[in-house]
């Protein structure tokens, strides 16, 4: 229970709607959300597909958490094959759509097949329509928002959409929910676009119940939001400071990728911290930051509500900007600020709104610019290529700009729109892109890291913090502390995170979570919740059921094992400063010692033994 | 001190219990002449339906409610005696006053057309009334409405829901022509046709001929319709006829009180239906004939009859709901608008839903909604408040169903 | 001592646990849309303001009920809506100058905050106590209830 036990099946090409049961075999080995979604991606799609094809499906999924009281239970991802790595894509937001879906009764929504014109998808309860959408294509997501809420007079609704990027083919296109909340990465967006999909606007009002154990579920969730609330960074430093409280601690541990992680450290990291988002600007005597906000259901509240100064040159001239909207959380501020070695805070936050506005996800749009700056001071690209923009290192009138040139895909954001890789080989540089299996690095560097190296090289989704976030363990000693500089267990620690991460991921519940609980502060909550019995050792042989079905799936994709492989740039180059000073990743002491803690092959391929331990399908 | 209250109905239920809070040891007596303890007509509809039995209509449901704190006289009154303070029942008996509360409600007057006072012909008023409607209702029944006013669409609902082959004839241009504006009251029609209800608006009924089982009524435009039941709600008079020569002054029929609730006689104060009083939002003295209102002046009339002057009021705001199988409408002050004002109005025709909203100046002064149902008493406080709306007007002009927003931000500074 | 609900808006993060507090404990499911108390978001201005019945002085519900359907808990101070009494006829969603009674379609009767009996499980369920159930003289409750005051159909000399 606690599912709603119904699929929502769209195929856009014919136009038409049906509902289906959910598979509840599936449910008790894969859960919910990313696990289960993954596991009808598999069994529906040739891996072998174009990714943005018709035959490539992409599935709106929720946990089975998902609109329950649990803290954070408000998640729901977008899983499809992804463009940018022709890997699987799992992209998990929050905001309050995901509840929203659940509670008009879906579980998942499974999209198919590519209509010939624009339409969107409207769902009120257990009512769902296709509306066509002509009038909202070219529009961007904040502007497709608004007429949404026009057209039907509902306040209330909850609209998930691409923007103008998506639709000029931008590959790491997000989806956007809610205004400023992200399915952010993988080009999950691009694949949406692809499908003339341009929003899917949800009302629902049935609610969502089916509790196996309501009792116990109440005590439960409650219990448990106490040890979100009593956590130093559950309870204090995510609400007070966000996900941002990390920008100055890892730039002093020397692991703040910057310029394009030629260095590890960031001079002016303390200038687009949390802490500076809490300063009073000089102009209007307002810090960037307004207030804290959760996603549905969260009892964190990481969010950042902010402002850009109205006499910021990025919107003076643009009133539609001088309000609050979702400001910079960690990531992006890295990607936008430390990688493009831009200190300007205003700038930043214009650029996260642009990226909101028009979905792109900023860790690979930020470090994108990142690499088209290096090429640019590289003198590979020129003023020729961009028009006349000067791409340089810390160059806040040109992060603004590319901003606004890949939202709309003209120019050179056509180029920018293809990601750090694409770029770097359209130039003639390779090498310069630091990504894996072709997606963009998030904000830390594997050599003042190290477990993130294996992290990023393994990540089914290619380059990415949120398979395994061993920093909690190497930076923040969750759950306890390991060494960052060395590689030491790193192997038997990214297994457990991402296994675990999997499982949570699967839920409806926010892996921001795990910094105050494990599976054991989990599996109470599902187990009431949720038919069967759940026990954290079911939850966690779920989580690795399902982190080799995304492999199975990758390298039916074409993927290989050589595909788990950092830029040489992490390899070869020490970093230069800080704690980590003459470090270079170790990942090929971690590799075959995590391949072999995984029970698969040296060139990291399943065995049938792996598969037939999970019941992986044949 | 001596009060008497004439009429059992809300207006002078209320009346009778704040009296009784503000003076305990005064004398209080309540005279009505209506055989069942005091109910309130509102509730007839869903006696209709049979959601409820007549005891779900009673106003006080405690036993003994009024018997334990003041007199309850059953009776008519006939004539009153302003100069001697006393009253005269029609069965005589005779009765004196220190302040006399008139609240006797109002009566329905029937269109004068041939054939009106058949038998198969009934109004929609009293507890009496509905118990002949109930016995003639029942699924199939051809029963024709004449009046789509507020009253005749209230039991509108109840007749379909009854089942019964509906034909209604108003005489207006549209349905509930003084709560709903055109776009509303054209919506309403199309919603009731959608829903196998013929409403005719802009016909009348000329003549009602008796047949045997049927009664014949000829509407104008030659069409003929015949009915097991005709109801009428074409409209009401104040009752205040026994007043006659005490010299109070009446408006429209309905007895004309100042801002404490008391007539152009010393002594004699009015309330509910029979009351022309003060419209909060033109300070102009109608009747708006509506529950809230009764109760409002009940309370207001008492606190001055027990001490003259102690409470001045403001005027009340004209509200109502409507429910009509199933799509709910709502009207509140001036929904009309004013001169030189503005307003704003959005409109789903195919869902039905609309919203209208008048604006003088920055202030929101009247309403009118159809199928809105969530936070819309808020509509009340922001008039009623005539807080200034600032920028959230311009806000309100662009999307009207920010309400509860506006109002937050009026009262909260959000 | 009676004790209300002290809302402080600054505090409210948006999570909704408030919602699904309520919905579940008059509903039992977790539906935000069938919530007593609303968490209304002011985007543009970055602020959330949870919003329910201030139980006023007033009780403008209870006195426009036409058959007695709204009734005042003596222990609790809360207007509870009896259901078996109430017609539906919504004249007190009209009433409520603060837009806290609401009809429910699917029943065909109205809802509203009760307080849940003495035991509200929107203050329970706020992790950042925005909704606190306190002591009704420490509230900043005669500010709100100053709001209602400007709703009087009347002034009071004296
Ligand atoms: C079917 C129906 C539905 C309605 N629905 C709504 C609604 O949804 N919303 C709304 O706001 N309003 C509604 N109303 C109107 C509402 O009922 C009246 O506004 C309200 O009853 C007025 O109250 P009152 O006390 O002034 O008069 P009444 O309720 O009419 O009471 C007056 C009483 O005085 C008695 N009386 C009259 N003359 C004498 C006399 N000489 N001696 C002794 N007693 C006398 C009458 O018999 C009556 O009992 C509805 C009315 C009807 C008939
Ligand atoms: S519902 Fe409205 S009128 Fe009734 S007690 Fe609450 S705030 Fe007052
Ligand atoms: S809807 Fe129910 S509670 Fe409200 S006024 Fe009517 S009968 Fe009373």
């Amino acid at each position: 229970m606690s599912w709603t036990r119904k699929i929502l099946r769209v195929n856009l090409t014919e136009g038409t709607l049906n509902v289906e049961p959910l598979n509840m075999q599936w449910a008790a080995e894969y859960i919910g959300q990313r696990g289960l979604a993954t596991r009808y991606l598999f069994e529906e799609t040739d891996p072998t597909c174009d990714p943005l094809g018709p035959d490539n499906k992409l599935i709106f999924a929720t946990g089975p958490l998902t609109g329950t009281m649990a803290s954070t239970g408000g998640r729901y991802s977008v899983i499809t094959k992804s463009p940018l790595t022709g890997a699987v894509a799992c992209s998990n937001s929050g905001g309050f759509i995901g509840a929203e879906l659940k509670s008009a009764g879906w579980d998942m929504v499974i999209c198919e097949g590519r209509s010939p014109s624009p339409v969107m998808l409207h769902i009120v309860d257990d009512k769902a329509e296709l509306v066509p959408a002509d009038d909202l294509w070219g529009k961007s997501v904040w502007e497709a928002d608004k007429l949404i809420h026009q057209k039907y007079n509902d306040p209330q609704m909850r609209i998930a959409a691409v923007g103008r990027a998506a639709e000029a083919g931008c590959l790491y296109s997000a989806v956007i929910n809610d205004l400023h909340r992200a399915a952010g990465r993988s080009g999950v967006g691009t694949v949406m676009a692809s499908k003339n999909l341009k929003a899917m606007a949800v009302r629902g009002t049935l609610g969502v119940g089916n509790i196996k154990d309501p009792g116990r579920f109440l005590s439960a969730t409650t219990e448990q939001k106490k040890v979100l609330a009593e956590n130093a960074v559950t309870g204090q430093g995510l609400p007070a400071l966000g996900t941002q409280v990390l920008m100055n601690v890892i730039n002093e541990i020397g692991a703040l990728p910057t310029n394009n992680m030629k260095e590890v450290q960031f001079k002016d990291a303390n200038k687009i911290s949390a802490e500076a988002m809490q300063e009073p600007r000089e102009s209007d005597g307002k810090p960037n930051l307004t207030t804290n906000a959760a996603c549905f259901g969260c009892t964190i509240a990481c969010g950042r509500i902010s402002t850009i100064d109205r006499e910021h040159f990025t919107v003076e001239n643009k009133p539609e900007y001088w309000g609050n909207s979702g400001g910079l959380e960690y990531e992006a501020a890295w990607a936008l600020g430390a990688d493009t070695g831009v200190g300007d805070l205003d700038t930043l936050t214009y650029a996260n709104f642009v990226c909101n506005e028009d979905g792109m996800d900023p860790i690979s749009f930020g470090a994108t610019v990142a690499a088209a700056m290096e090429l640019f001071e590289e003198g590979v690209i020129t003023t020729e290529h961009t028009g006349g923009m000067e791409l340089r290192f810390g160059s806040s009138e040109a992060l603004a700009w590319c901003a606004e040139k890949v939202a709309t895909g003209e120019g050179f954001g056509a180029d920018l729109g293809l990601g750090s890789k694409r770029l770097c080989e359209k130039y003639g540089r390779p090498e310069l892109s630091m990504t894996v299996k072709g997606q963009e690095f998030p904000a830390y560097d594997p050599r003042g890291v190290q477990g993130m190296g294996l992290t990023y090289a393994t990540s089914n989704r290619g380059a990415c913090h949120l398979r395994s976030y061993t920093v909690a363990s190497e930076v923040l000693g969750i759950p306890e502390k390991t060494d960052p500089l060395s590689t030491d267990g790193k192997a038997g620690l990214v297994k457990a995170f991402q296994d675990a991460t999997a499982a949570v991921d699967s839920t409806g519940l926010c892996v921001f979570t795990t910094f105050a609980w494990s599976l054991d502060n989990i599996a109470p909550q599902v187990d009431a919740a949720c038919e069967g019995d759940w026990t954290p050792e079911r939850l966690l042989e779920a989580g690795e059921r399902i982190w080799n079905l995304e492999r199975d799936y990758n390298m039916r994709a074409g993927l290989t094992g050589a595909d788990d492989m950092l830029p040489k740039r992490l390899l070869k180059d020490a970093a230069k400063t800080g704690p980590a000073e003459g470090k270079v990743s170790g990942l090929d002491v971690m590799l075959p010692e995590y391949y072999e803690l995984r029970g698969w092959t040296a060139d990291g391929q399943l065995t049938q033994d792996t598969r037939s331990r999970f019941g992986l399908p044949a | 001190m001596t009060y008497v209250i004439v009429g059992a109905g809300p207006a002078g239920v209320v009346a009778a219990e704040t009296i009784r809070k503000l003076d305990p040891h005064g004398k209080v007596v309540i005279v009505g002449d209506e055989p069942e303890p005091p109910y309130s007509r509102m509730a007839i509809p869903y006696l209709l339906i049979r959601n409820i039995d007549e005891q779900g209509t009673y106003l006080r449901k405690a036993p003994g409610h009024f018997e334990d704190s003041v007199e309850v006289v059953h009776g008519s009154v006939a004539s009153v005696d302003s100069s001697a303070k006393s009253l005269r029942l029609s069965d005589g008996r005779e009765m004196a006053y220190d302040a006399l509360l008139v609240a006797t409600g109002s009566t329905p007057i029937l269109p004068p057309v041939p054939g009106i006072d058949g038998e198969r012909v009934t109004t929609c008023w009293t507890l009496e009334d509905a118990r002949k409607i109930a016995e003639g209702l029942r699924p199939g029944a051809s029963v024709l409405l004449i009046g789509a006013g507020f009253i005749g669409c209230i039991i509108l609902e109840a007749l379909v829901a009854s089942g019964a082959n509906l034909t209604v004839v108003e005489m207006g241009d549209r349905m509930v022509p003084r709560m709903l504006d055109e776009t509303c009251g054209a919506m309403l029609q199309d919603w009731c046709r959608e829903k196998g209800v013929n409403v005719m608006t802009g016909a009348q009924v000329e003549s009602i001929e008796h047949r045997d089982d049927v009664a014949a009524v000829r509407i104008s435009g030659g069409r003929e319709v015949e009915a097991e039941l005709v109801i009428s709600a074409a409209g009401v008079r104040a009752n205040a006829g026994f007043l006659e020569g005490t010299g109070i002054e009446l408006s429209g029929g309905a007895v004309v009180v100042d801002r404490h609730m008391c007539s152009s006689v010393p002594g004699i104060y009015a309330a509910g239906d029979a009351a022309c009083g003060r419209d909060f939002s033109t300070g102009d003295y109608s009747v708006q004939a509506i529950q809230p209102t009764a109760v409002e002046h009940g309370r207001i009339a008492a606190s001055n009859m027990v001490r003259h002057g102690s409470v001045t009021h403001q005027g009340c705001i004209n509200m109502n709901v409507l429910d009509t199988i199933g799509l709910i409408s709502v009207s509140y002050g001036q929904w009309e608008g004013i001169e030189g004002g503005d307003s704003v109005s959005l409109l789903d025709r195919d869902g039905y839903r609309y919203i209208s909203l008048q604006f003088a100046g920055d202030q929101l002064i009247g309403a009118n909604t159809l199928g809105i149902t969530q936070h819309i008493g808020v509509l009340r406080g922001l008039i009623q408040g005539q807080f200034r709306l600032g920028h959230w007007k311009s806000r309100l002009m662009d999307n009207p169903l920010l309400i509860m927003e506006a109002y937050l931000a009026a009262t909260q500074g959000a | 001592m009676l004790r209300s609900l002290n809302i402080n808006p600054d505090k409210c993060t948006g999570c909704l646990q408030c919602e699904m507090a309520c919905s579940f404990e008059n509903e039992g499911v977790f539906n935000p849309a069938k919530s007593r108390i609303k968490v209304f978001s002011f985007h543009h201005e970055g602020r959330f303001v949870p919003y329910t019945c201030t139980q006023c002085d007033e009780a403008w519900c209870l006195h426009a009920c036409p058959v007695e359907a709204i009734k005042m808990n003596r222990e609790t101070g809360a207007m509870e809506v009896l259901d078996a009494v109430c017609v539906g006829c919504k004249v007190c969603t009209i009433a409520c100058p603060f837009g806290t009674v609401n009809y429910n379609q699917s029943t065909g009767k109205v809802i509203k905050c009760d307080l849940c009996g003495g035991d509200p499980q929107c203050a329970a369920a706020c992790p950042t106590e925005a909704i606190t159930y306190v002591d009704a003289d420490a509230t900043g409750l005669d500010k709100m209830r100053s709001w209602a005051a400007k709703t009087d159909n009347a002034t009071h000399a004296n």
